[in-house]
């Protein structure tokens, strides 16, 4: 059990030309092993800041950013040991692979680096985790990313981030990239690990329908401060802050759609 | 009076000419009224793509229109086979009738030239008698009508947000007043607020010009809301054509019934996202 959690968190970004650029205001949340939560907001509202901060590949301004109940280490062990039980899954499995090296090296590596098992059972574990991902090990192991389709790769990149066996995942985007015809079935194993072995997952997302079906929880960001956050259904069907409303009358629905025009002669009742 | 039909694609086939040869389009056939917007889906790999530029003869070797025709009615009452324009002939006639609207606008502007410049090319490509004061004058009207505004004609594609850029894009392909636009994925990079208001956009200028829209896109919610019809597309082949609230309401095919199902519903139920349920694996 872990639980992650954001205590008063700002970020400040400085801009050459026009001064300071506030990217999360004041940001609280937690995150526990076993809960998923949607944080949607779109292009610019501090999505991508805040799983920075998570991952530590920025600092924030100010406010504390502690895994139970104890602050981030700044650098070391401690730091490695943190990144250890918090993993990324990124949006684009065309770049987050690397493409000199096999499917084996990206699971190996840091199966190896953090010593999750002794030497001999390395390979061993490669195999159960491709075969966690609904993946064939005997057909992909020795090949590289570009043999591999992209909802494949993002397979891989999944059972990489497993491989440290963390507590939380935080995933930006990582369905957007892929075909929608392969989209659910990737969300789908998301869910599944999810439940298997009570990860904490935040799914970054602009995509409100999945976001309301995968999570618990959404938490709405705009501009950087958290407007609304409750469970999955309330949030979409019933939301209380105006942007909110915003986004979801945005979305493109079809049920709402045609379903005004279906029971009765209300038409034109949209956008 | 013209006829109400814009454009009626029969038997049209690409073959990409690769070994072995991959038949990308087969034996496609649909018509396009005036004024109609018709959404073209499925997905990656599907031919969609294929078939757009095809029509626009924009194919490049090793793709190769390998037989059927497509007819293009003009306003002034001729009929033209697109598939059998020479060079020179294709060239006038691009952007001149059928405009597109590019996949990926964040990187379709040329980052070195300023947007009024490469609005500007358009116009001395097209309009070669136009003069200099006149061209800037139709230029800097064109962002005004696309809502980036006038005073952005010296702006760089980097210093435009995602949005605006798309705006602009939509503006060259407003340029020429064309009576088809063929739009490939145009807001799939951008946020729902914004590929809303792009879409409200498309749908007023539309209004206002009354020109026929081919909207390519995987986003098939997003298609059933603003297309009079939807052709999916698998395999190089239309597997379905019909009204958008036929396709939705009753769809005849298997592959639609899944591509539907492949998004889950905002305010309804989940489709194939089965959630709360052990997958059967």
């Amino acid at each position: 059990m872990s639980t992650l959690e954001f205590r008063n968190v700002s970020k400040r970004y400085w801009v050459r030309g026009s001064g300071h650029l506030l990217a999360l205001d004041d940001v609280s949340f937690t995150l526990a092993s076993g809960q998923t939560i949607a944080l949607v907001g779109q292009s610019g509202s501090g999505k991508s800041t805040i799983a920075k901060i998570i991952t530590q590949l920025e600092r924030q301004t100010s406010g504390d950013v502690l895994l139970d109940g104890t602050p981030i280490p700044r650098a070391g062990r401690g730091l490695r040991r943190y990144r250890q039980q918090v993993r990324m899954v990124f949006q684009d499995p065309f770049a987050s692979l690397n493409p000199y090296h096999t499917i084996r090296h990206h699971i190996e590596r840091p199966l190896r680096l953090d010593r999750v098992v002794p030497k001999f059972e390395v390979e061993d574990e490669v195999r159960r985790l491709l075969e966690r991902v609904r993946l064939d090990p005997d057909e992909l192991i020795d090949r590289r990313p570009h043999e591999l389709s992209g909802g494949q790769r993002q397979r891989v990149a999944i059972a990489r981030a497993l491989a440290s066996r963390p507590s939380l995942l935080i995933a930006d985007e990582p369905v957007s990239m892929l075909d929608v015809s392969i989209r659910l079935g990737v969300l789908n194993l998301l869910a599944d690990l999810q439940r298997e072995s009570r990860l904490g997952v935040l799914y970054i997302t602009h995509d409100l329908a999945t976001a309301r079906h995968f999570s618990d929880e959404i938490m709405v960001l705009h501009r950087g401060v958290v407007v609304e956050r409750g469970p999955a259904d309330r949030v979409i069907l019933d939301p209380q802050h105006e942007y909110t409303r915003a986004l979801r009358d945005a979305s493109p629905d079809p049920d709402k759609h045609f379903g005004a025009a279906a029971g009765a002669t209300t038409t034109g009742a949209d956008s | 009076m013209t006829s109400d039909i814009l454009l009626s694609v029969a038997d049209f086939s690409v073959v990409y000419d690769v070994e072995p040869p991959v038949e990308a389009v087969r034996e496609v056939s649909f018509t396009l009224r005036r004024g109609e917007i018709l959404g073209l889906a499925g997905e990656s790999g599907c031919g969609k793509t294929t078939l757009a530029y095809g029509i626009q003869r924009l194919l490049k070797p090793p793709a190769v229109i390998t037989g059927g025709s497509a007819l293009f009615h003009d306003e002034s009452g001729d009929v033209v086979d697109l598939t059998r324009l020479d060079a020179e002939q294709t060239r006038r006639f691009r952007w001149d009738k059928i405009s597109m609207v590019f996949q990926g606008a964040m990187n379709a502007l040329n980052p070195v030239l300023p947007i009024g410049a490469q609005l500007g090319d358009v116009f001395t490509t097209h309009r070669p008698d136009l003069g200099r004061r006149e061209r800037i004058e139709q230029c800097a009207a064109l962002l005004d009508l696309v809502g980036v505004g006038r005073d952005r004609l010296r702006s760089y594609a980097h210093e435009l947000s995602g949005g605006m850029r798309q705006r602009v894009m939509i503006a060259m392909a407003l340029a020429l007043k064309p009576q088809l636009m063929i739009m490939d994925e145009p807001t799939t990079a951008l946020d729902v607020l914004v590929q809303r208001e792009i879409l409200l956009q498309i749908s007023e200028l539309r209004k206002a010009f009354g020109f026929s829209v081919i909207f390519i896109t995987h986003d098939l919610p997003l298609l059933l809301e603003i297309s009079d019809r939807i052709a999916i597309m698998r395999a190089g082949r239309i597997v379905e054509l019909d009204t958008a609230s036929q396709l939705y309401r009753d769809p005849q095919h298997d592959y639609t019934r899944k591509l539907l199902a492949s998004f889950p519903s905002l305010t309804g139920e989940r489709g194939d996202f089965v959630r709360g349920e052990r997958a059967a694996s």
